[in-house]
C-alpha cells in the first residue's frame, strides 16, 4: 500500500520539469559549478581583458573609473603588450626551448611502448618492473630536479665521474646545466626518465584491453610475430598513442618547475627557460601582470591550435570525442 | 564460480602469451631490456639515499661509489634534519593538513557530483558537464595570474585558502573518471530504492558510495600524490616560512643551505620528502597501476 502511494508520487513528480530529481541533481553538482565560475571561467575571461592593460599588483578595480585621460590611455594599452612580446628576444627563445624539450615526447613514447610490450609478455617477475619504473613518476619534481642537478654537476656529478671513468678526458666534459648547448638535452633526459613509467602503463592498459580473438585468428592463419605486430598491435595502439601525444604536448608546453629549480635564472643565455617560466618571471618577478597575461594568451592560442590540428589529422578523432 | 573462471582465463592468457616467449632468447632479451632500464630508474634514487648518509667531505670525494659509506651518518635522519631552519617538520605537517583536508572534502563533493552527472536527470546537465570538461583544456598559466589578482584582493595570498578552497569544490578529472565508473552501476538499483522511499542523498550514501569505493579510493590516492608533490602553486601563494608546504620548504632549504656545502643534509631532507609518497605508492601500487592503465582508455 505504502509502496503504491509513493510510486504514484514518483510518477506525478516526473511530469514536472523541476521535480525532486532535478533539484537534487542540480544541488549535487553545485559546488563544482561554483568553483568553475569563480576560479576558472571568471579568471579566464578576465585574463583576456588584462592582456590589453598594464595591470600590476598596485592596480585597483575602483581606481579604473577615476583615472584621468592620460593615465587611462597609458593603462589601456591595446595591443602594446603583444607588440612588446613579439619584439622580445627572450620570448622567442623561451618558445623555441619549449618546443625543443618536446623532442622528449617521441623518445619517451618509443621507450614506453617497448616497456609495455615487455610488461605484457606474461613472463614471471615482470610485475616488479612495473613498480620500479613507476617510482620516478610518483617522486616529487622538486626532489627529482635537485637530485638530477647533482648528477649533472660539472665538478663532482655522478654523470661526469662515470664518463671520465670510461676514459673521456676531463676537459671535454661539460658542466651540463651551465652550458647553453647541454642544458636542454640534460633537462629533457630527466623528463623522459621521470615520465616513461607512466606512459608505459597507459600502453599496457591498451595492450591488455585488446581483443584476443584478433591474435588467435592471425595465429591460425599463420602470421609471423612481426606481421601480427605491424598489422594488428600497432594499428590498434593508435588511439592511445594519439592520447599520449596530445596530453604530452599540452603538458610539455606548460613545463616550468624543472628549469625553475635546476636553473633558477633561466639558464646560460636563457637557454633553458620555457614559455611558462617566462610568463612566471614577468607576472611574479617583474610584476607586469598585464604583459604576462598577453604572453599566456599567446601560449594558450598555440595550444588550442596545435590540439585542433591534431584532432583534424587523426582520422579516429570522431570516435575519440564521444 | 565466477572467481574460478577468472583465474582460469588468467592462466590461459598467460600460457598463451608466454608460449612463444618462454623458449629462451626472446625472454632473455626482454629481461635484459627491463633490467638495464630499471637500473637507470633506480640508480639516481639509490645514489641520493647513499649520499644522504655521507659526511660533507665524503660526499665530495666519493661520488662514484654507490656502496654504503663505512660510517653512515644516521644522525642526518634522526637528529640534524629536524634542526634545520625553517623547520622541515613544519612543512611536512602543513602539507598533510592541506592535502588531507582538501582531498577528504573534495573527494566527497566530486563523488556526489559524479553521481548526479551519471544517474540523475536535470535540465542543462550535459551543458554544465561539457563546460566543466572544457576547464581541462585551459592552460593553468592563463588563469593563474587573474586568480592571483583575485586572491590578493580578498586577502588569500600567503594563506592556505587558494590551495584548499578550490579543491574542496571538486576536481574535474575525478568527476569525469567517477562518472564513467558510476554509469556502470545499474540504474534499476536506484529506481527501486527510490520506490522504497529513499531520498537521493541517502541513495548516494548507501548505494553509490559503497559500490564505487574502489574507484573513489584510487582517485583519492592519485590526488593525494599530486597534492603532496605540487610545487608551483604553493610557491606562488605562500611566503612565510611557517606556512610553506614540504616541497616549497625543500627548495627554500636548498637555496639557504647550499652555502654551507652540507649537501648530504639537503639530500636527507629530499629523501624524507619522498618517503611518504613512495610508501603510499608501494602500499597501493596495485590499485594505482590499474587505475592509471585505465585512464588512457577513458
Amino acid at each position: 500500500m505504502a509502496n503504491l502511494v509513493s510510486e504514484n508520487k514518483v510518477k506525478k513528480n516526473k511530469k514536472r520539469k523541476w521535480n525532486d530529481e532535478a533539484i537534487a541533481g542540480l544541488l549535487f553538482v553545485l559546488p563544482p559549478i561554483i568553483g568553475f565560475f569563480l576560479f576558472v571561467s571568471g579568471p579566464f575571461l578576465f585574463s583576456i581583458f588584462a592582456s590589453f592593460t598594464r595591470w600590476d599588483s598596485m592596480t585597483d578595480l575602483t581606481q579604473l573609473f577615476s583615472m584621468d585621460a592620460d593615465s587611462r590611455s597609458w593603462f589601456f594599452c591595446g595591443f602594446e603588450n603583444y607588440k612588446e612580446l613579439f619584439s622580445d628576444i627572450q620570448f622567442w627563445k623561451a618558445l623555441w626551448n619549449t618546443f625543443w624539450y618536446m623532442i622528449g615526447i617521441p623518445l619517451g613514447l618509443v621507450w614506453a611502448f617497448a616497456l609495455a610490450l615487455s610488461f605484457n609478455s606474461g613472463l614471471p617477475g615482470v610485475k616488479v618492473f612495473r613498480v620500479i619504473y613507476y617510482i620516478p613518476v610518483v617522486s616529487s619534481i622538486v626532489a627529482v630536479a635537485l637530485l638530477w642537478g647533482w648528477l649533472y654537476n660539472g665538478d663532482y656529478g655522478l654523470l661526469n665521474q662515470v664518463l671520465s671513468a670510461i676514459g673521456i678526458p676531463k676537459e671535454k666534459l661539460p658542466n651540463w646545466l651551465q652550458n647553453a648547448h647541454t642544458v636542454k638535452p640534460a633537462i629533457m633526459v630527466m623528463c623522459v626518465w621521470r615520465g616513461v613509467g607512466g606512459t608505459a602503463l597507459l600502453y599496457l592498459g591498451a595492450l591488455q584491453n585488446m581483443p584476443r580473438s584478433y591474435y588467435e585468428a592471425a595465429v591460425i592463419d599463420g602470421a609471423s610475430r612481426w606481421m601480427i605486430f605491424r598489422k594488428i598491435t600497432w594499428p590498434l595502439m593508435q588511439p592511445i598513442t594519439f592520447y599520449i601525444v596530445v596530453t604530452g604536448i599540452i603538458g610539455g608546453s606548460q613545463m616550468i618547475v624543472e628549469p625553475q629549480i635546476m636553473t633558477p635564472d633561466g639558464g646560460p643565455d636563457y637557454s633553458s627557460a620555457t614559455i611558462v617560466f617566462y610568463i612566471w618571471q614577468h607576472a611574479f618577478g617583474a610584476d607586469e601582470k598585464g604583459f604576462a597575461c598577453a604572453a599566456a594568451w599567446v601560449l594558450a592560442l598555440i595550444i588550442f591550435a596545435v590540439t585542433a590540428i591534431q584532432f583534424k589529422m587523426n582520422p579516429a578523432s570522431e570516435n575519440y570525442l564521444e | 564460480m565466477a572467481e574460478k573462471e577468472k583465474i582460469n582465463v588468467k592462466k590461459k592468457k598467460q600460457s598463451y602469451a608466454s608460449k612463444s616467449l618462454s623458449d629462451g632468447r626472446a625472454a632473455r632479451l626482454i629481461y635484459l631490456f627491463l633490467f638495464s632500464g630499471a637500473i637507470i630508474m633506480i640508480i639516481p634514487l639509490v645514489w641520493m639515499f647513499e649520499s644522504s648518509l655521507k659526511t660533507p667531505g665524503q660526499f665530495l670525494t666519493t661520488q662514484l661509489s654507490l656502496a654504503m659509506p663505512s660510517n653512515p651518518q644516521w644522525s642526518n635522519y634522526f637528529k640534524r634534519v629536524w634542526e634545520m631552519e625553517p623547520a622541515l617538520q613544519r612543512g611536512i605537517l602543513n602539507s598533510i593538513i592541506i592535502s588531507v583536508s582538501t582531498i577528504v572534502v573534495g573527494t566527497f563533493v566530486s563523488s556526489l557530483a559524479a553521481f548526479s552527472y551519471s544517474k540523475l536527470r536535470f535540465p542543462g546537465k550535459s551543458k554544465l558537464f561539457l563546460a566543466e570538461l572544457a576547464t581541462l583544456m585551459i592552460p593553468f598559466s592563463v588563469i593563474m595570474i587573474p586568480q592571483f589578482i583575485i586572491y590578493a584582493r580578498i586577502g588569500w595570498v600567503n594563506t592556505w585558502a587558494p590551495l584548499i578552497i578550490p579543491g574542496m569544490l571538486g576536481n574535474v578529472g575525478m568527476i569525469f573518471f567517477l562518472r564513467q565508473y558510476m554509469s556502470g552501476i545499474p540504474t534499476s538499483v536506484i529506481e527501486s530504492a527510490r520506490i522504497d522511499g529513499a531520498g537521493y542523498f541517502r541513495i548516494f550514501m548507501q548505494i553509490m558510495l559503497p559500490n564505487a569505493k574502489p574507484a573513489i579510493a584510487a582517485q583519492a590516492i592519485l590526488w593525494f600524490m599530486g597534492a603532496w608533490n605540487d610545487y608551483f602553486a604553493p610557491s606562488i601563494y605562500l611566503h612565510d616560512d611557517n606556512l610553506l608546504t614540504v616541497q616549497v620548504m625543500i627548495s627554500r632549504l636548498n637555496a639557504m643551505y647550499a652555502i654551507n656545502t652540507d649537501y648530504p643534509l639537503l639530500l636527507t631532507a629530499s629523501v624524507i620528502s619522498l618517503l611518504p609518497i613512495i610508501i603510499v605508492f608501494i602500499i597501493f601500487q596495485r590499485q594505482i597501476i590499474a587505475s592509471v592503465a585505465l585512464s588512457g582508455l577513458k
